[in-house]
């Protein structure tokens, strides 16, 4: 967890720092372990390829799920996840880079709570955006 | 009214909106550690309940996605594949379309030692036709209450059939 950020500190239009992923096949049985996803298209290789896929892909989830690791790491203590989730439009493989990406699109302060609307999505190394979609976060104000 | 080729049914169409037996979801430290391990979190109070306490929380606190959902169902012996709720459909394909998760943190924070009551309901059958031929697009709703009767989260489900 880096520095506290603040609502003030934050402008429409800013994107949140990175983070990167590279799943190997072994963090793809842990994900299986840990969320209770057993289908066998993302370890068994030869059940992957006969469903009509060239080889193992990443669990949507877990794309989500490291959306939910990018959001997490820049609210910092102070601040919340209200709502995050994404679709899950392309396939991702194992042992290729998986950037998570985030864009501020709106701020609003409703109730005594401080908003933060985002675009958030994963991309692969063509800089294609496989799992598109959107968050609402409260962060600290400074006043 | 369903088109002529519609794979909605009435049987279908009168599950909209109606919820399904509720589920006991057990939040527990070893569940949340493991969630957060293989999604590679960093936070140490994902990880470690003295930590966790020092900010705040009652316990190792639940990681973004994670709703307690047990990898099996405690106290059941194991059973066959998940049960869809009475109907089926013609289409033999299915794709996980995307999920979105809410929280309601002014009303708890999921930790470990949370006993949540999970209730999900469809909320709508859509078919359209997509470059993969027809589909049924499922949207799912669930709700999560805390043993002190608060919604601490919301999740909504898609689900494609083709």
């Amino acid at each position: 967890m880096g520095e506290q950020v603040y609502f003030e500190d934050v402008r429409e239009g800013e994107e949140i720092p990175q983070l990167k992923k590279n799943c190997s096949t072994q963090q793809l049985v842990l994900w299986a372990a840990g969320s209770g996803d057993f289908y066998q298209i993302h370890y068994d290789k030869d059940f992957a390829q006969r469903t009509g896929l060239k080889g193992l892909i990443v669990h949507g989830a877990l794309k989500n799920a490291f959306l939910g690791q990018l959001l997490h790491d820049w609210v910092g203590e102070q601040g919340q996840i209200r709502r995050f989730g994404c679709s899950y439009r392309g396939m991702d493989e194992p042992d290729q880079d998986i950037l998570c990406r985030g864009i501020v699109t709106k701020k609003r302060s409703e109730d005594g709570r401080h908003y933060v609307e985002l675009d958030v999505w994963t991309e692969n190394p063509d800089g294609k955006k496989t799992s598109p979609g959107t968050a609402i976060v409260t962060l600290p104000s400074r006043a | 009214m369903a088109q002529a080729s519609s794979v909605v049914t009435d049987d279908m169409r009168a599950l909209v909106g109606v919820e399904g037996a509720p589920m006991t979801l057990e939040v527990e430290k070893t569940n949340c550690r493991m969630f957060a391990r293989s999604v590679g979190h960093t936070d140490a109070i994902y990880y470690d309940e003295a930590a966790a306490k020092a900010r705040g929380h009652r316990s190792i606190v639940a990681p973004p996605g994670f709703m307690g959902t047990p990898v099996f169902h405690p106290g059941q012996a194991p059973t066959g594949p998940a049960q869809s709720r009475g109907y089926s459909i013609p289409y033999k394909r299915v794709l996980n379309g995307g999920t979105e998760y809410e929280y309601f943190p002014e009303n708890g924070v999921i930790c470990a030692g949370d006993t949540i009551t999970a209730r999900s309901k469809i909320s709508a059958f859509e078919e359209t036709e997509g470059s993969l031929g027809p589909m049924l697009i499922t949207t799912r709703e669930t709700t999560y209450t805390n043993q002190d009767g608060k919604v601490v989260a919301k999740m909504y489900g898609t689900t494609i059939q083709y």
